[in-house]
């Protein structure tokens, strides 16, 4: 308990990020029409390929001897950017495909 | 952190609320998705090059290739992917975004932990990723066929729960006690993964909208988490983004399909056929040929096209567009009616129609189109059941009772087109194949719909 009361003291403009932000997506997403439903879920995976950033300092951060660290972070961006590359492509293609005939 | 590098990052958070938000309107999401995608580029580049530590070259060199190679092959495989198979490719990429902020917990785990909040959140990185990749792995297989069966494990509840308690117990020992043990660490990564296998495994085909969605996430809530550890505004802002979005998107899903999030993770659909099929005999099936129901659509004024899973399967969306077209010029009016969890992902059937060009204004949501269904000549069902059984409103016992569905028996004729007479993913038996309203037309998707099309071109 007193762990977590101090990291509140420590860390309130960040908890009242995380508070806020959920907001915003709750917000942002509440009224989208079920024709974008898979475009809008997969846009959102791309999203969370967001993690590409903690792996790259984790890269950033290893000592070029700890071969242990640098292999999983090598990985993690593998999988990071995968994630966000192929993410965002899949949902350009899909909304490509979404149009009005005249 | 530098000044400019949080510019950066807050200029990123920005384009994702943004991107987001364009995201949600037809007009407007395409630019919403490369501004998201702008920002991310923006976050990546910001993250490898403006900081105040001394790496070594050989660091970036290794930075610079993992970044190639990920995107070529992220790349190659969004570009080659068919559009039926969308929703396993969602689950295969949600399934890499959390296993790389496993990995990332992993090191971070046995580099520094500082404070019992630091091991907290590493710890619950871990656990949270490892579940979403071993489970969206699991759904990948269960999309794209490899895995049949619905698993049933006995005792399922109590198994998973307790292995759950298991692995939050193994956990807080390790936050509490701190320090670097190789063997809890990697037995509490072991213990993630198995609990992703064991919670998805045995959810049906039919909820697997709900589970996807759910999966992604819980990677926007790993992203989100690992942002906490490294006071990382960009990271903590856009998990939490996906994850209240994926969230908002579950909880939807979950009211289309009338049953609760909880029913889903823990009581999957049952092929239960004492209580369903309740020993009444459901009557006879019609068969139909291709030209009687091509010669009856000739004539309609009014068709109603229900697309489901079957027409994913066999690819027949190009072949579905041309019979609209052919139906459109000799004057018919012609709809889609498109249930919101018709498929394997919310929206599937929207993305497979606008792959073969149908204008999305006549893909109609099920609200709108049900009160439509009394003046159509002609439904025609393509490879949906579940979505259009009248069990849902008639039966207390069916185990969909409830499920809001698309109201096609008010038509004045129905056709269906399925494979045979096996039962949806459901398991149960659809009372509408019976109703002497309706005629099957047997076959393969494609094969069935090509026959109409050429029948309906000589008519």
């Amino acid at each position: 308990m007193n762990q977590l009361i101090e990291f509140i003291r420590d860390n309130i403009q960040i908890t009242y990020i995380l508070i806020l932000a959920i907001f915003v997506g709750v917000e942002v997403i509440k009224s989208i029409p079920a024709v974008l439903h898979t475009p809008l879920m997969s846009g959102a995976n791309a999203l969370s390929g967001v993690v590409i950033v903690g792996a790259i300092l984790v890269m950033l951060h290893s000592n070029p001897n700890d071969y242990i660290a640098l292999t999983l972070g090598f990985l993690a961006v593998v999988l990071g950017i995968l994630n966000v590359v192929g993410g965002f492509a899949v949902t350009h293609r899909m909304l490509q495909m979404f149009k009005k005939k005249k | 952190m530098s000044v400019l590098l949080s510019v950066i990052y807050l200029i990123a958070t920005v384009t994702f609320v943004v991107g987001l938000n364009k995201l949600g309107h037809p007009e407007t999401a395409k630019k919403g998705n490369l501004i998201a995608a702008f920002g991310m580029g923006l976050a990546i580049v910001g993250t490898i090059f403006i900081h105040d530590l001394n790496v070594p070259t050989v660091i970036y060199i290794l930075i610079g290739i993992a970044i190639v190679i990920g995107s070529i092959i992220g790349w190659l495989i969004a570009v080659k992917v068919e559009m039926t198979k969308m929703p396993e490719l969602v689950s295969l990429f949600n399934g890499f975004g959390g296993a790389s902020a496993t990995l990332i917990g992993l090191v971070e785990f046995s580099k520094n932990v500082e404070s019992i909040m630091q091991a907290t959140t590493i710890v619950s990185g871990i656990i949270i990723g490892a579940i979403t990749f071993s489970g969206s792995l699991i759904a990948w297989g269960k999309l794209n066929g490899s895995l049949k069966s619905v698993v049933k494990i006995p005792q399922y509840n109590i198994v998973n729960n307790l292995f759950f308690i298991g692995i939050l117990v193994l956990a807080t020992y390790m936050i509490a006690t701190g320090g670097y043990n190789p063997i809890l660490l990697y037995g509490l990564l072991a213990g993630g993964l198995v609990y992703g296998i064991l919670f998805v495994l045995p959810i049906g085909g039919a909820d697997m909208p709900v589970v996807i969605s759910l999966l992604n996430s819980l990677t926007g809530i790993a992203a989100a988490i690992t942002g906490i550890l490294y006071d990382n505004m960009v990271m903590l802002v856009g998990g939490i983004l996906v994850g209240s979005a994926g969230i908002i998107l579950t909880v939807a899903m979950c009211k289309a399909m009338n049953r609760t999030l909880g029913s889903v993770i823990f009581g999957s659909f049952t092929a239960n056929n004492d209580v369903s099929g309740s020993n009444k005999t459901l009557g006879t099936i019609k068969n139909t040929t291709a030209s009687d129901a091509a010669i009856m659509m000739n004539y309609a004024s009014n068709v109603i096209i229900v697309p489901g899973y079957g027409l994913a399967v066999a690819q027949a969306q190009h072949v579905i567009h041309e019979l609209e077209e052919i139906l459109t010029d000799k004057g018919v009016n012609v709809k889609y009616a498109i249930h919101p969890v018709a498929g394997r992902m919310p929206g599937h059937m929207n993305v497979l129609l606008a792959e073969s060009n149908v204008d999305y204004s006549i893909l109609v949501e099920m609200d709108d189109i049900n009160p439509q269904f009394n003046n159509a000549d002609v439904v025609l069902v393509v490879g949906a059941n579940d979505v259009v059984n009248p069990a849902a409103h008639n039966d207390p016992s069916s185990p969909i009772y409830g499920m809001p569905i698309l109201d096609v028996e008010n038509a004045k004729h129905i056709v269906v087109n399925k494979r045979s007479m096996n039962a949806g993913y459901a398991g149960i038996e659809n009372e509408l194949f019976y109703n002497s309203k309706t005629s099957m037309l047997f076959g393969d998707a494609k094969a069935a719909l090509t026959e109409l099309v050429g029948e309906l071109k000589n008519m």
